[in-house]
C-alpha cells in the first residue's frame, strides 16, 4: 500500500516449531513457545514468515502442527526425521540452504529431553549470534535488529543484534492468537526428505515420568535443647537492623536514600 | 596521638571495687562491662559471678548453662559463630570445580549457594585427593560471604567488556579458564538469570553434551565420571536418569548449602587479560518499566503502605519517583485506599522483592509472612516498639508523610545533579 514497503526487501524470518504436550492431559499440540514466537514473526512489520519443523510426523503429530497453519499460513516445511532422531544436522542443513535473516524458535521443547540446548549448538553451528527470552522486536533496518529482552521481575533490556540472528521467546512475549480450524485444515505439509542422525546417548538413559521433588528438610544444626528449642520457637527476626529514633525527616530519608542506591534499585 | 598506654589507677580502682557508683560505666569503657570472664594482668582468669546470666522477663535472673550466651549480652553470638567455623584450606588440589555463580544483585543467591554446595560434594568426594573450587564473578558484587560459601579460589573479572549483558565476552573468559585450569566440573545454575544461558553457550562452544535441569546428584562407581544425575526433562514431566557429564546445569535446591566450614576464597587471576572480543550484540542498556504493570510477586523493589499513611497522593507520588510497585497492608485494603490485588501477607501475595519499604505498617506475623524472602525491609513508623522494627534493615521512627517527602525531594535533587553532571 505504502510505497516505502513495497521498494524495501521483505524481511526473511523463519520460526522453527515443535510439537508441544499439553501440561494436563498430555496431549499433542502446539508448544506454547513456539507459537509465541510464531505470534511475534506474524507481528514484524513486512516479514516474509517461513515455518519448518524437523521431526517424526505421526497421526496425533499432524493435528499439532496443524495449530500453526491456522496461525495464518499455507505452508509448513517439514524435514521427516524417524522418531527420536537428532534434528540439528537437518536444521543445520536447511537453514544454511534458505538462509532466512530472523530464526526465532521457543527456549525447550515440551517433549524429548528439552534441554533448551538446540538454539544454542545452531547458532554455533551457523556462527550467528544468539539472543535468548525475547520479549519484542522493536524494529530491524541496516541489517541490524533493535529488541527488548525479558529479564526476570518483569524488566526489560534494549539490545542490538547484527542479522543474520538466531532469537529464542519465553513466556514473556505476547500471547499466541487462536488457531483457525479452516485455514488449519486447509494448509500443506510440505514434506521433505532430509538425513537423519540417532541420537545415541539417549537411548541409554533411563525416563521416566516426573516424581515429585522432595521437599527440602529445615535442618538445625543445634549442640544444645536450648538452641533446638529457639529454632523451633524462632519468631522472624532480621537481627542487626539498624533503628534511627530521634532525627529529622531529612536525615531519616538520607538514610533511606543510601540504602536504596546501594542496592541499585532506583533509576 | 601517642602510643603510650597510660594506666589510669582511679579507673582501675572503679574497675575493681563493684560497688562503687560508676563500676558499669567504667567497665563499659574498659570493654569489659558485659564480661563474666577476663584475663588478669598477671595471667590469671578472672571470674564475676555477678555478671553471668541475664534478667529475664520477669525480672528473675537467669543463668544459661548450654555456652551459647556469655555474660549479660549476647548479641555477639553469631558474629563469634562465624569466626570459630573451621577454616579449609586446599593448597593443592587434585583437580577443580568451576562454579559460575549468578550474582543476582552482586549478592550470592541462594541458588548460587545451593550449588556451591553440590560443588564441595563433588570435590570432597575423596578424601585423599580434595578438588577445589573456583568461582568465577563477573562485574562488581557486594558479597563479602564468600569463604563460608564454601568457595576456595575466587577469580573475579571486572573488566568493562564482561560487565552488563555481555554473553560473548564471558563466553570467552570461560573458554580461557577452560583452558588454563582444565576443570573436571563445570557447575552452573540452571536460571534465568544468565547462568542457564551461559552454561549452554559454554557447552556448544566446546563441543560437549551437558545436562541441564540437575536436582539430584548421587556417587555411582559404575559411572566413567563416578556420578550420576537425575534431570527434569520434556516441560518438568519427565525425570531422566544418567551420568553427570562434565558440564552441568543445576536447578535450585540440588544441595545442601555449605554452613560449617569456612573455605580459602584465595583471589585468582587470569593467567592472560581477556582478548578483545567483536560483539555482535549491543547491550543499550535496562528499559524503564512500569512499576504498576509489574506483577506484585516478582516486583524487586516495592513500597507498601499500612494503617499509618495518612497522605495517600503524596505515598503513590513517593512510589511514582522511586520507581517502586505499590504494595499495602490489609488495613489499608480494607479501609479502601488500596486495591485488593496490592495485598501483601499471608491472604494477599507473598512477595519477592529485594528491597521492601514498609510505610506505616506495624508488622502484624501475617504481614511478615509474606515478606519472609525479601532482602532488604526499610521500615518507617511512629511506632519505635513495633515488630516490623525486629525484621527492619533499616528502621526510621518518625512522620511518614514527612519523611516520604524529604525522600522524594531527596531522589530529585540526585537526579538533577546527575542531569547536570552529564
Amino acid at each position: 500500500m505504502q510505497p516505502e514497503t513495497a521498494t524495501t526487501p521483505a524481511l526473511e524470518a523463519t520460526v522453527l516449531v515443535s510439537v508441544g504436550r499439553h501440561p494436563v492431559t498430555g496431549r499433542a499440540r502446539r508448544a506454547d513457545q513456539d507459537a509465541r514466537g510464531v505470534e511475534l514473526a506474524k507481528s514484524l512489520p513486512n516479514a516474509r514468515v517461513g515455518l519448518l519443523y524437523a521431526g517424526h510426523l505421526g497421526s496425533d503429530n499432524e493435528s499439532a502442527l496443524r495449530g500453526y497453519l491456522g496461525m495464518g499460513f499455507e505452508t509448513l516445511s517439514l524435514l521427516e526425521q524417524p522418531e527420536g532422531a537428532d534434528v540439528l544436522p537437518a536444521l543445520a542443513e536447511a537453514l544454511e540452504a534458505s538462509s532466512p535473516q530472523l530464526v526465532i524458535t521457543g527456549e525447550r521443547a515440551e517433549q524429548g529431553e528439552g534441554s533448551g540446548l538446540l538454539p544454542f549448538l545452531l547458532a554455533e553451528r551457523l556462527g550467528w549470534p544468539l539472543v535468548t527470552s525475547l520479549a519484542a522486536v522493536e524494529s530491524v533496518e541496516n541489517g541490524q535488529a533493535t529488541l527488548l529482552q525479558a529479564l526476570p521481575r518483569g524488566q526489560r533490556r534494549r539490545l542490538k543484534v547484527r542479522l543474520p540472528a538466531l532469537l529464542t521467546v519465553d513466556a514473556s512475549a505476547p500471547a499466541p492468537r487462536q488457531s483457525a480450524y479452516g485455514p488449519s485444515r486447509r494448509g500443506r505439509l510440505d514434506t521433505r526428505a532430509a538425513e537423519a542422525s540417532e541420537d545415541t546417548a539417549w537411548a541409554e538413559w533411563q525416563v521416566q515420568p516426573a516424581r515429585k521433588r522432595p521437599k527440602r528438610l529445615k535442618i538445625v544444626k543445634a549442640t544444645s535443647a536450648r538452641d533446638r528449642f529457639k529454632a523451633a520457637a524462632a519468631k522472624a527476626e532480621g537481627g542487626g537492623g539498624q533503628v534511627l529514633s530521634d532525627v529529622t525527616p531529612e536525615e531519616g530519608a538520607e538514610a533511606i536514600f543510601k540504602l536504596l542506591r546501594e542496592e541499585d534499585v532506583l533509576r | 596521638m601517642s602510643e603510650v598506654q597510660r594506666r589510669d589507677p582511679r579507673r582501675e580502682w572503679i574497675a575493681r571495687n563493684r560497688l562503687h557508683p560508676q563500676h558499669s560505666e567504667v567497665m563499659a569503657e574498659l570493654g569489659r562491662g558485659a564480661a563474666s570472664e577476663w584475663m588478669g594482668p598477671h595471667g590469671v582468669l578472672r571470674r564475676n559471678p555477678h555478671a553471668v546470666g541475664f534478667t529475664g522477663p520477669n525480672g528473675v535472673k537467669r543463668i544459661d548453662r548450654s555456652g551459647a550466651q556469655q555474660g549479660v549480652t549476647g548479641g555477639g553470638a553469631s558474629a563469634a559463630a562465624a569466626q570459630q567455623k573451621p577454616r579449609v584450606e586446599i593448597s593443592d588440589p587434585a583437580f577443580s570445580v568451576v562454579v559460575v555463580p549468578d550474582m543476582a544483585g552482586g549478592r550470592l543467591s541462594g541458588h548460587d549457594r545451593d550449588l556451591l554446595g553440590l560443588a564441595r560434594r563433588l570435590a570432597d568426594a575423596d578424601d585423599q585427593a580434595p578438588g577445589a573450587v573456583l568461582a568465577v564473578v563477573f562485574g562488581a558484587h557486594k558479597e563479602s560471604g564468600f569463604e563460608e560459601a564454601g568457595i576456595d579460589r575466587l577469580l573475579h573479572l571486572e573488566s568493562s567488556d564482561v560487565t552488563g549483558y555481555a554473553p560473548e565476552a564471558r563466553l570467552s573468559a570461560l573458554g580461557m579458564i577452560d583452558m588454563a585450569w582444565s576443570p573436571r566440573h563445570w557447575l552452573l545454575p540452571d536460571s534465568k538469570l544468565g547462568g542457564g544461558e551461559l552454561g549452554r553457550r559454554l557447552a556448544a562452544r566446546l563441543g560437549e553434551r551437558p545436562v541441564a535441569g540437575v536436582w539430584q546428584v548421587e556417587a555411582d562407581p559404575g559411572q566413567a565420571t563416578g556420578w550420576r544425575c537425575i534431570t527434569r526433562g520434556a516441560a518438568e514431566s519427565l525425570d531422566i536418569q544418567r551420568e553427570l557429564p562434565r558440564i552441568a546445569l543445576a536447578l535450585a535446591e540440588c544441595a545442601e548449602p555449605v554452613s560449617d566450614i569456612r573455605h580459602a576464597a584465595t583471589p585468582v587471576a587470569l593467567p592472560e587479560p581477556l582478548p578483545a572480543t567483536l560483539s555482535r550484540i549491543e547491550d543499550l542498556g535496562q528499559v524503564p518499566v512500569d512499576p504498576a504493570g509489574v506483577a506484585l510477586s516478582e516486583a524487586e523493589f516495592i513500597l507498601s503502605a499500612g494503617n499509618g499513611v495518612r497522605d495517600w497522593d503524596g505515598f503513590h507520588h513517593t512510589a511514582e519517583v522511586l520507581g517502586a510497585t505499590e504494595g499495602a497492608s490489609r488495613v489499608a485494603v480494607d479501609d479502601g485506599y488500596m486495591a485488593r490485588d496490592r495485598q501483601v501477607g499471608a491472604t494477599g501475595t507473598w512477595v519477592t522483592a529485594r528491597v521492601y519499604i514498609a510505610v506505616g505498617i506495624s508488622g502484624a506475623i501475617q504481614h511478615l509472612q509474606g515478606i519472609q524472602t525479601c532482602e532488604k525491609v526499610i521500615a518507617i513508623n511512629m511506632d519505635p516498639g513495633c515488630d516490623m522494627f525486629k525484621r527492619a534493615d533499616l528502621a526510621v521512627v518518625g512522620d511518614s508523610t514527612r519523611i516520604l517527602q524529604a525522600l522524594v525531594a531527596r531522589v530529585q535533587q540526585s537526579r538533577e545533579e546527575q542531569r547536570d553532571a552529564a
